[in-house]
């Protein structure tokens, strides 16, 4: 029997990049989305007002957006934000290279493949949130063990979508490359990365949203620092508009952070052909 | 032969790695760190009684319902979305932004307005999972090939039967991402509900032996915890590779002709 | 001008059809003026230079797509949505069937549709797949079969429909040659047999002299109608003896030698109404 590895797309979730079918039919135009955001603002505004739902659970939205502005005069806010981002980008930074390091090595080998599906395929599902506990009797209540549970939520994503980007070298292109006398090194350089960039691309996209919740989870149910944590005492001192508006501001922060790893993308892989094709000709 | 060879390819590391872990514990009176044996037998006394009863079995069924509300939600929504071009057009920025939002932040905003009772519990894994459901069965629903929606509307093909034999099979392999996206999410937002505001359930117990200092039990929960997920994963691969066997089976033979 | 509506032996008449679309660089004018008729039991080819909007004078009969102005009157009425006695074969066969649907099943959906009963349904299922010699397959799914072979899956479809008019989109476009010329022989063999209307759209010369009764040689676009020809070949067809004789030969060269002048930019407009004035005979 030959190894017995799931075809990526359906063991990960993993597609080769169909970015382009995304900007064929845009989602949405300026106006109509105009017309919905402020539909939407209208009925938070007025559903309180009327008294369609208690206004003590949910304030009307100008209510909202004066904690929000006020929020964001607040350095309390900044404070936690900043932890947020530090656990974040510790925990991203981690698992990227640990995951790329070990995924490149137990890619590149068959036997090494062999081997470790099994390990991989049985922690992999391990939800993060039952490391928290782990991570606090280990850690303490405190940023550390923020950045492990990230790190055990982001390391598997990394790893897997490189050694499915391994996987996908073209064997023709391998073999030409062998043809030409082209030495490991080289090889590698100028066949497997640009081939597992995409992949690497893509999971390391993923990874930023999760990280963003899983770091949000763990300071929001055990208090180590972060904007959970300031949403947690938030509630319990009943201050709901500012649980509201911390909630938005996490949405904010949950689009920036989606846009921005779609830019960080796009400017590695400018040269691949479902990048190329989104700019218009 | 080449079945042992994989078999035994299969188990190798798995027993290596417990022998490290056997042999680097040996000696080690650390309480929090677990040994295999003490932790085999925790799990065997901890959770083989009635609180598998009491305590996993509450969560699977709210980690079900919710996943199922998620499930019919998003694709219900999803197909409606998807179909209206206008509809969609107004409602693409505020999915975009409501998905951003991390679903566990509603947790204190939905115990505010609905309590700490299993209906918050099993509307957060509804409010979280639908969005990765929802926002695939758009995709997929708008993403039909057009010369088979072509084809449908040529020949009269409308109303149910439609939806039934043309949409909801069309978009049926992106559904199936969305709902395998959303399964961990699902079991993240039961454990979290769970170690926010309990009264039982795995989250809770785990949660709970962890601030009465029980390691031993502790980590034999997170072990069940894991076991779940790992379950819930094989079971989904099961069942996806059955709904959607003339989807791989099509895609085998495109690919290897 | 013919008066089309009294004429009981028209069963498709377009009128003047005009198409633009509209596109970020301006509108684009696919066609500009076609005006032709077809008479009951008619077998008609639509030849023309690739990009003479050949897909969208189909579209716009079909009722997929609505004319910019004229119109299309089909049976006396007026065409405004899929009309009930039309069936469509589009060239991509394997994006025209319903993967997730056995072969049986595939021809059977349009009659579930329009509320034809269980039994009903098998027989007409069953005499389709036997008329295009797919009887020993409704089990199969459509991707398990050859390209010919899902094309034929197409046709017992739009058979099994009971049409009065079948259109058909380059059907054997994408098929190599030798079953090509199978499913032109099905083609004319089925049109005998019931009676149908056929229009048939192709860019293959020597396949709309072999299939057709009439040849409607189209302009480049924006498009009109070039030339209108009768094809004098006897009723009963053979790929072999029916291309070699000179009748054949006479209408290949006239057709090609439109299709070259429409591709120069030449304009019939001068000889337009005699083309479009047809013999009624």
């Amino acid at each position: 029997m030959e190894t017995t590895i799931e075809e990526p797309a359906s063991a990960t979730g993993i597609l080769a990049p169909q970015r382009a079918s995304f900007h064929d039919n845009p989602w949405s135009t300026p106006l109509l989305g105009a017309i919905g955001v402020v539909a939407f603002m209208g009925v938070w505004e007025l559903a309180p007002r009327i008294g369609l739902v208690n206004s003590d659970y949910l304030p009307p939205f100008s209510v909202v957006m004066v904690q929000l502005v006020s929020l964001l005069a607040d350095p309390v806010f900044w404070e936690a934000l900043g932890d947020t981002m530090l656990s974040w980008l510790i925990g991203v930074a981690i698992s990227l290279s640990a995951g790329a390091a070990i995924g490149l090595i137990i890619g590149s080998s068959e036997a090494l493949i062999r081997y470790t599906t099994s390990t991989i395929e049985f922690l992999r599902p391990i939800p993060s949130v039952a490391l928290i506990p782990i991570a606090i009797v280990l850690f303490g209540i405190n940023s550390t063990a923020t950045v492990f549970v990230i790190v055990w939520a982001c390391f598997w994503v990394i790893l897997v979508h490189v050694m499915s980007g391994i996987d996908d070298v073209d064997p023709v292109a391998e073999s030409t490359a062998r043809s030409y006398g082209l030495g490991w090194a080289w090889r590698a350089r100028f066949v497997t990365f640009p081939t597992a960039l995409p992949f690497l691309m893509t999971g390391l996209r993923l990874c930023g949203t999760i990280a963003l919740v899983v770091g949000i989870t763990i300071e929001l149910v055990v208090g180590t620092p972060g904007l959970g944590e300031l949403i947690a005492t938030s509630q319990s001192a009943g201050n709901v508009s500012t649980v509201y508006a911390l909630a938005l501001l996490t949405g904010v922060l949950g689009l920036a952070i989606n846009y921005g790893m779609k830019f960080i993308e796009n400017r590695a892989l400018h040269w691949h052909p479902s990048v190329r094709s989104e700019q218009p000709a | 032969m080449n079945k042992a060879r994989s078999i035994s390819a299969m188990v190798a590391l798995p027993i290596v790695l417990v022998l490290l872990w056997w042999v680097a514990t040996l000696g080690n009176s650390n309480p929090f760190i677990p040994k295999p044996v003490a932790l085999l037998t925790d799990l065997w006394e901890t959770w083989a009684n009635s609180r598998f009863l009491e305590h996993v079995v509450p969560s699977i069924v709210r980690l079900l319902s919710g996943l199922s509300i998620a499930i019919v939600g998003g694709i219900v929504l999803g197909v409606l979305i998807g179909s209206n071009l206008t509809v969609r057009k107004i409602m693409g920025p505020i999915l975009e932004f409501v998905r951003a939002i991390p679903p566990p932040v509603l947790l204190p905003v939905l115990m505010m307005v609905i309590g700490i009772g299993d209906e918050t519990k099993v509307f957060l894994i509804a409010l979280g999972c639908l969005w990765p459901v929802l926002l695939n069965t758009v995709d997929g629903v708008r993403s039909v090939d057009p010369v088979l929606r072509d084809t449908t509307s040529s020949y009269n093909i409308g109303g149910l039967t439609r939806l039934r034999f043309f949409l909801l099979p069309a978009a049926l392999p992106r559904i199936v991402t969305g709902v395998r996206l959303s399964l961990p999410i699902a079991l993240i937002l039961m454990v979290a509900s769970e170690m926010y505001a309990a009264t039982n359930g795995l989250g809770f117990s785990i949660i709970y032996f962890q601030r009465t200092f029980q390691n031993g039990p502790m980590w034999a929960g997170v072990v069940v915890l894991g076991l779940v997920g790992i379950i819930m994963a094989l079971a989904f691969r099961w069942f996806e590779r059955r709904i959607l066997s003339w989807y791989y089976a099509q895609r085998e033979l495109e690919t290897s002709g | 001008m013919v008066d089309t509506q009294s004429n009981s032996d028209v069963l498709l008449s377009v009128r003047s059809m005009k198409k633009v679309y509209p596109t970020p660089g301006g509108p684009v004018e696919a066609v500009r003026d076609l005006t032709f008729d077809l008479r009951r039991g008619e077998f008609a080819c639509i030849v023309g230079p690739s990009g003479s909007g050949k897909t969208t004078l189909l579209k716009c009969i079909s009722g997929l797509m609505a004319p910019t102005s004229g119109e299309v009157i089909l049976d006396g009425e007026r065409v405004a949505g899929p009309p009930r006695n039309m069936a469509l074969v589009f060239q991509e066969y394997g994006r025209s069937l319903y993967s997730w649907l056995r072969v049986e099943d595939n021809v059977a959906l349009p009659l579930r549709a329009a509320g034809i009963g269980p039994a009903e349904r098998r027989e007409r299922v069953a005499e389709a797949l036997e008329a295009v010699g797919l009887a020993h397959v409704p089990q199969s799914y459509p991707w398990q079969l050859s390209g010919g072979m899902q094309q034929r899956v197409a046709i017992a479809r739009a058979v099994a429909y009971r049409p009065e008019i079948l259109l058909m989109d380059e059907p054997f476009a994408a098929v190599d040659a030798q079953t090509r010329a199978d499913l032109e022989d099905l083609v004319r063999s089925v049109w005998k047999k019931l009676g149908l209307t056929v229009l048939f759209v192709t860019h293959d010369i020597d396949e709309s002299v072999y299939l057709g009764e009439r040849v409607i040689i189209l302009s480049s676009s924006p498009t009109v109608v070039q030339d209108d020809v009768r094809i004098d070949l006897p009723f009963e067809r053979d790929q072999l003896e029916t291309r070699s004789m000179k009748q054949f030969v006479v209408h290949r060269h006239h057709v090609y030698e439109q299709i070259q002048l429409a591709k120069r930019g030449f304009r019939a407009e001068d000889t337009r109404p005699v083309a479009v004035a047809q013999p009624s005979a």
